[in-house]
């Protein structure tokens, strides 16, 4: 299939805008996407036609905003090749989903002396939890290290996880370096060892096709507002024989059976994970994402992209005193670009490139530890989805080439 | 083209004041001293202070951060140098005016630290100026005594 890129912009509305005085390139897309109309369209007719609490009515509009809700647990499931919906539990997002596993899975495995491996290249969201969990429990935490180019050290992977190695929690596509993991090959090693496999999929499961049995991990985390939904909707995919032995986390309505004086008993899953009126409307808008990528395809959203940085790539190289982190190979990564540009910060960076109409961000990217790893205090990033363009790429690289001229001789 | 704009942030003083910063480094002997770090950006600042008889005789900072921030602070240090702890507070104040775009009551004191006006304009960046003014302000402490040791702000 060939994409209109050109037409597919229009629409977002967002998109055709000027920011000071020049035409809007967003390339904040690792941060949160923007959201074509028809998503927006499926909020709007769900406020419209059919709100109302979900599992609970006997009425026409209860009944109606339930068929929707669990009709977009079912789009998740057939997105992600989960074998049921039970298996698929609606959060608020990546960190929500993550932090269930360490509070409900780490509760019920680990225990002192148990080591649980991530890698130096996690977000925040997926180190803090898992830190949490080590100082409740007495575990150990260790972080496999990274090769220069910016890959996991497979070999040292190899040598961190261990028969002692309970948890390994592993991010499928980095945040800030853009690569893209072998996590099939990492699962496989783990369940070797004995060992559950957690993935956070917040950069992945956007950009390319994800299949969840095909990756075999346990539980498989994202969000999506990085996936054109709204904010406040994720999903934690997690296998039965794990989410059945596990506690939920909260307690209250929506997700109980029968509840007594004193004791209580819980839903079957998913449901005894969703405490309380979950957020319908944002469950509709991501089936409604999910239908619109889908509709492109992933494949050729993944191909999209990497044209995109390979055009790209070749450009930014010519560039001297930019530095570029991760790997320089477009068949390894997506489209999250870190860089530097030497003694100007990224902060000045990220106002001067904004003056021109390109949005990037400048920060640590909630991953401190990988910047002390690079030895950086921050970075900028440019991230690409499907809706940028080659005439994107070019107005990214001219903004960047002013910024750097503006910054070491001046405006004259 | 749009980056004539960013004249009103980064003026030729500003530029050179992150370029070529005043006082700069380590002091030997400081009576006070705070590091302030603003973790949204990895920006991180040390000041150090000589107050001698109420009087700020000497000043340092240090680390590492943006043309605005690492501008702002050697600014700061042409400000207070010299000042009673009384008036360095009062230009404390006086500066988190001028980067909201208010007017200062004095003008003069505030020196180059005045060019730091444009940031009112950007501001995601007001932060990145005052960073080493809240660590100057914490530095000497309410009662002017000061206090040593680490703080983070946000």
């Amino acid at each position: 299939m060939t994409v209109p890129y050109e037409h597919l912009r229009e629409d977002f509305k967002i998109l055709q805008q000027h920011v000071n005085d020049e035409p809007l390139v967003y390339l904040d897309n690792a941060a949160t996407t923007q959201k074509p109309e028809a998503v927006l369209k499926a909020l709007e007719t769900y406020y419209h036609t059919s709100n109302a609490n979900v599992h609970r009515g006997v009425h026409t509009l209860a009944e109606r905003a339930t068929t929707q809700y669990e009709g977009a647990r079912e789009k998740v499931r057939r997105f992600i090749n989960a074998p049921s919906t039970a298996e698929v539990l609606f959060t608020r997002g990546t960190t929500t989903s993550l932090n269930w596993v360490a509070r409900s899975l780490g509760d019920l495995i680990i225990e002192e002396g148990d080591e649980i491996v991530i890698s130096f290249m996690e977000h925040h969201s997926n180190i803090i939890p898992w830190q949490q969990l080590a100082k409740r429990k007495g575990a150990k935490l260790k972080y496999i290290e990274l090769t220069d180019d910016g890959k996991l050290d497979m070999d040292d992977a190899r040598e961190k996880i261990t028969e002692q190695t309970k948890i390994v929690s592993l991010v499928h596509v980095s945040n800030v370096l853009g690569v893209v993991n072998p996590i099939r090959e990492l699962t496989d090693y783990v369940h070797d060892k004995g060992g559950v496999m957690v993935v956070d999929g917040a950069q992945a499961v956007p950009h390319m096709p994800v299949d969840v049995q095909a990756l075999d991990a346990d539980f498989y985390a994202f969000s999506g507002h990085k996936m054109m939904a709204p904010t406040g909707i994720g999903v934690l995919y997690g296998k039965r024989k794990w989410l059945e032995k596990m506690e939920p986390l909260e307690f209250g309505g929506e997700m109980i059976d029968f509840v007594e004086l004193q004791d209580s008993t819980w839903k079957e899953l998913p449901w005894k994970f969703e405490a309380g009126t979950p957020n319908i409307a944002g469950a509709i808008g991501l089936g409604a994402a999910i239908d619109y990528l889908e509709n492109i395809g992933m494949r050729e959203i993944m191909d999209h992209e990497q044209n995109l940085v390979a055009y790209l790539m070749p450009k930014l190289e010519e560039i001297e005193g930019l530095t570029l982190f991760g790997p320089k190979k477009a068949s390894d990564r997506t489209g999250v670009i870190a860089f530097n540009i030497d003694g100007v910060h990224p902060h000045d960076v990220a106002t001067a490139m904004d003056m021109e109409g390109v949005a990037v961000r400048a920060g640590h990217h909630c991953a401190q530890p990988l910047m002390n790893y690079l030895n950086q205090p921050a970075t900028a990033r440019a991230s690409f989805y499907l809706y940028n363009t080659v005439a994107d790429a070019d107005k990214f690289v001219d903004a960047l080439k002013a910024t750097k001229e503006f910054f070491i001789h001046g405006l004259d | 083209m749009a980056l004539t704009k960013l004249d009103q942030l980064y003026r030729a003083v500003i530029l050179d004041h992150s370029q070529h910063p005043r006082r700069r480094g380590v002091l030997d002997k400081a009576t006070t001293q705070i590091e302030l770090k603003n973790p949204t950006c990895g920006d991180v600042i040390q000041v150090q202070l000589t107050v001698e008889e109420d009087k700020i005789t000497d000043v340092r900072f240090d680390g590492s951060g943006c043309t605005i921030s690492m501008a702002s602070a050697s600014m700061m240090t042409d400000a207070i140098l010299n000042k009673s702890v009384d008036e360095a507070l009062t230009l404390v104040n006086e500066f988190s005016e001028v980067v909201q775009g208010n007017k200062p009551e004095h003008e003069q004191e505030l020196g180059d630290a005045m060019m730091l006006a444009g940031v009112s304009k950007f501001p995601a960046r007001i932060k990145c100026a005052t960073l080493s003014w809240k660590a100057l302000e914490k530095a000497l402490g309410s009662d002017g005594t000061g206090v040593d040791g680490q703080l983070t702000h946000d």
